[in-house]
């Protein structure tokens, strides 16, 4: 991270991200029909930003097609190019080029050039239809050349000049200029008559006159075109025509180099010194075809400034019209120095924020060692050394948060690529989908974002080719005609629930009931609730459809997407209507690193379980169990019955439900609205857990999520609640429904 | 006494390069995101010479232009249009807006540092 370049190179694709961004979304909202100006407007500079960096790094494959979308984007801006839906989708289509090419570039990779000049082509065609005023440049756009041809400024007429003149700088401030001396043979004559225009445009006479000196030595003569009397002297007017004799090897065109800012505002004359001599036409320098571009003067516009006597206060010395600013500026720069931190943010590597969550990790661990040590020693809670522990506590807590929110990010990036999905999806199986997101600026961990991505554009395009109905079919029910896709974020009781909806025509249970069955994956006889059929579709190897279609059907089923939400500590439930929709609903915990949870011992063995998974805890009574069957009872809770499960048995710690006076009950919500019971023997604590993974070294294990380090040392495995609710024997979900 | 500089840029990377590209060469560089936030760095300091961002949110680079040339304490500090076009058309604009100069983007560092020396003296 040494060289500054590769350092900016970085920060410049981070930017574009977030210039992407802002372009998708202004291009959504131009799909949604807001044709306004600043919309468009946004999605143009977004582009042209994305353009103008990609120039600075010689990225030529983006900067010209950034070029060719930005040329269409601002015809569109300036009204010569109607917006149209089909425009509109060519943005979005671009857009997701624009992307691919960021990417591309980024990694170094190989770009899909076909693909992108493709879309290059269809982007002229609509430049060609509306625009034929020979504007549309092609691809002319020179990336990068290091050489001073940019320079040559084809200048043109500048029109008003805004402002007055400025004062002139006092006589001691005129510059030593050369003095006359014998002329060489190599040179040039350069007349420079500046027009009023260039007193008022910032540029300065003396300096150009300076930099002339650099081109050799120069003999300066200045002319002034006396006024007949003082009251005609209008200081509006250009006086002063400057007479340069220049040797020099360089040719007209350093001239015009040094002029350049010129142009326009001035007469320029350049002439090789031999000819210059005999008054003849400047035929060797053909190039200066500006220099009597002569500016329509405004004088109306200008209001003298300094006192008309000013001006021709010496005929023998070039006449700056010198900034003035200089002096007083100075005293001000320092208060300005703070605005170069323009931007408050700082970019880190993921790589120092892992190591920093991980050192937390350690200290919430050797807190909670730190407080047990305590606890043993009988400390009174009064003392010093307690109240300094609690406030250790409660700073280590405050870190811990303030570590995760370094790595919290919202979830519209991720959103936007769904976008993307939904279109690319839609277009393959011809519907017309809108997707709809809420939420987009909840906030979850960052490796959670990416680890994401598949899960949701396999749930996308799912929901696309199987969740919504065929158009033909839609408007026979009696639906639109665009089916809608639904994507929102929320935070929910300590958890992330980001929710994939479709108003499609629901699960058809029955057909996956049959699937099932033929696959073999459930025995002939087996009755399920509805509930359990909508499971069988994250059983591995299961798919829906009739064939296997190019866009969902590649062999990743549900159960893929399942694993990868497990794998992040969440959990994903499905609710489906027939002919209203589906909806999926993954939960995930806020943090990856460290949990709440619950210490509690289960026949001799001591588990955590996360706080957010438990919804009340219960002290049994016996009056509290009801026997169903001979080997079951069930909870009665506020005159709902809830199936109760032995965590004891269920982890295989001990054969047969025991329930003991005083066992304790946590009630666990396993999916909206369900309830389960799960019998453990002692509640131990309640704190900070840091989640050390295991399935790297043991793979999954049902019902374990994860295990952690208890202040004592001791190893603790943390459960996935849900996982051991759903997978318990005898535990049925909806037997709570049945029982109401 | 250092050349300063105040470039407004609504892009972070140009903003970043043009840091890297003058502060290495000497100059103090004060930096500002779009033509409106510039006006407001203009309060606090007067640079020596401005260089400006066309397609800019909130206030664009000929109307940071003509803003700063309405100012008294600003109209003659020479203005560089920093543009990715080359066009004519934009650089008569400019020009009408009251620049003083433009530098096509993407610019050569010695080229930029050469522009901005010409038009400070």
């Amino acid at each position: 991270m040494s060289d500054p370049m590769q350092e900016i190179m970085a920060s410049f694709f981070v930017e574009c991200e977030e210039l992407h961004e802002a372009l998708i979304d202004a291009l959504q909202s131009m799909a949604d029909g807001e044709h306004d100006d600043e919309t468009i407007n946004v999605a143009f500079r977004a582009v042209h930003s994305i353009k103008g960096g990609a120039g600075a790094f010689g990225l030529d494959d983006l900067v010209s097609f950034a070029h060719q979308f930005e040329t269409v984007m601002d015809a569109c801006r300036s009204s010569e190019l109607a917006i149209s839906d089909e425009l509109v989708q060519l943005f979005l289509r671009c857009g997701d080029m624009l992307f691919d090419l960021i990417r591309c570039s980024r990694d170094g990779e190989p770009c899909d050039t076909e693909a992108s000049n493709g879309l290059i082509t269809e982007l002229s065609a609509f430049a060609a239809d509306e625009t034929d005023d020979g504007e549309t440049e092609e691809i002319d756009f020179q990336p990068m050349t290091l050489s001073l041809d940019d320079l040559d400024g084809g200048a043109s007429p500048a029109s008003e000049p805004p402002g007055d003149l400025p004062d002139l700088p006092p006589l001691g401030e005129l510059p030593p200029l050369d003095l006359p001396s014998s002329a060489s043979a190599a040179g040039l004559e350069v007349r420079f008559k500046p027009e009023p225009e260039l007193y008022v445009s910032g540029n300065e006479p003396l300096f150009l006159l300076r930099s002339m000196a650099d081109l050799g030595h120069c003999d300066i003569r200045l002319e002034f075109d006396a006024p007949a009397s003082i009251e005609e002297l209008d200081q509006t007017s250009g006086r002063l025509t400057w007479h340069i004799s220049v040797d020099t090897e360089s040719g007209a065109s350093s001239v015009e180099e040094i002029f350049e800012f010129a142009t326009g505002l001035c007469q320029l004359d350049i002439t090789a010194k031999e000819e210059a001599e005999g008054e003849a036409a400047n035929d060797l320098a053909p190039e200066t075809t500006s220099k009597t571009e002569a500016v329509p003067s405004k004088p109306e516009a200008v209001e003298p400034a300094a006192p008309p006597t000013a001006a021709p206060a010496s005929p023998a010395a070039p006449k700056p019209a010198a900034p003035t600013p200089v002096a007083a500026a100075k005293s001000n720069a320092p208060a300005a120095k703070s605005s170069s931190k323009a931007s408050p943010t700082v970019r880190v590597d993921l790589e120092r924020i892992e190591r920093l969550v991980n050192l937390v990790g350690e200290l919430v661990i050797n807190q909670a060692m730190l407080s047990q040590s305590i606890a043993e020693e009988n400390i009174p809670p009064n003392s010093p050394v307690a109240a300094g522990l609690d406030e250790f506590m409660q700073l280590t807590r405050n870190i811990q948060e303030s570590v995760m929110m370094i790595r919290a990010q919202p979830v519209k990036s991720l959103f936007q690529r769904m976008s993307r999905i939904v279109r690319e999806a839609s277009a393959a199986v011809d519907k017309s989908v809108k997707l709809v997101t809420e939420g987009e600026n909840t906030e979850i961990d960052k490796t959670a974002i990416e680890c994401l991505a598949d899960p949701l554009t396999h749930m996308i395009r799912n929901a696309v080719d199987h969740g919504l109905e065929t158009t033909e079919t839609r408007l026979a029910n009696g639906k639109s005609k665009q089916g809608e896709i639904r994507l929102a974020a929320a935070h929910k009781s300590g958890r992330v629930v980001i929710e994939i909806s479709d108003d499609g025509g629901g699960i058809n249970r029955e057909k996956v009931h049959s699937i099932a069955l033929k696959k073999g994956l459930i025995p002939e006889d087996a009755v399920l609730s509805d509930g359990e059929i909508d499971q069988l579709l994250f059983l591995p190897g299961f798919s829906t459809a009739d064939q296997v279609s190019s866009l969902s059907g590649r062999g990743v089923g549900m159960d893929v997407v399942k694993t990868q939400i497990t794998s992040l500590g969440g959990r994903i439930a499905i609710e489906s209507t027939p002919g209203v929709g589906s909806k999926f609903s993954i939960s995930l915990p806020l943090t990856l690193a460290v949990l709440d949870g619950m210490v509690v011992s289960v026949a001799g063995e001591t588990l955590v379980v996360p706080l957010n998974a438990i919804v009340e805890t219960l002290s049994l009574t016996e009056s509290d169990l009801r026997p169903v069957g001979p080997n079951q009872v069930v909870l009665c809770v506020r005159e709902k019955f809830v199936p109760v499960l032995d965590l004891g048995k269920e982890l295989g710690y001990r054969d047969a439900l025991s329930i003991e006076k005083g066992a304790i009950a946590l009630l666990i919500s396993p999916e909206e609205g369900a309830l389960v019971a799960m019998l453990v023997d002692t509640i131990e604590d309640q704190r900070q857990v840091v989640i050390k993974g295991l399935q790297e070294s043991y793979g999954r294990v049902r019902g374990v999520a994860a295990a952690t380090i208890l202040g004592d040392g001791k190893i603790a495995l943390i459960l996935d609640a849900s996982d051991i609710t759903q997978s318990a024997s005898g535990v049925k979900f909806d037997s709570q429904k049945e029982a109401s | 006494m250092n050349i300063s500089v105040l470039a407004v840029d609504d892009s972070r990377t140009m903003r970043d390069m043009i840091t890297l590209a003058l502060t290495s060469e000497g100059f103090d560089v004060s930096l500002a995101e779009d033509g409106e936030h510039g006006l407001e760095v203009l309060d606090g300091m007067a640079p020596d010479v401005i260089i400006t961002d066309i397609n800019m949110p909130r206030l664009d680079g000929f109307g940071f232009i003509d803003a700063v040339r309405a100012r008294d304490d600003a109209k003659s500090i020479p203005i560089l249009v920093l543009t990715t076009e080359s066009s004519d058309d934009l650089k008569s604009r400019a020009r009408a807006a009251g620049a003083t100069g433009w530098i096509v983007k993407p610019f050569a560092q010695d080229k930029l540092v050469r522009a901005l020396r010409m038009v400070t003296g």
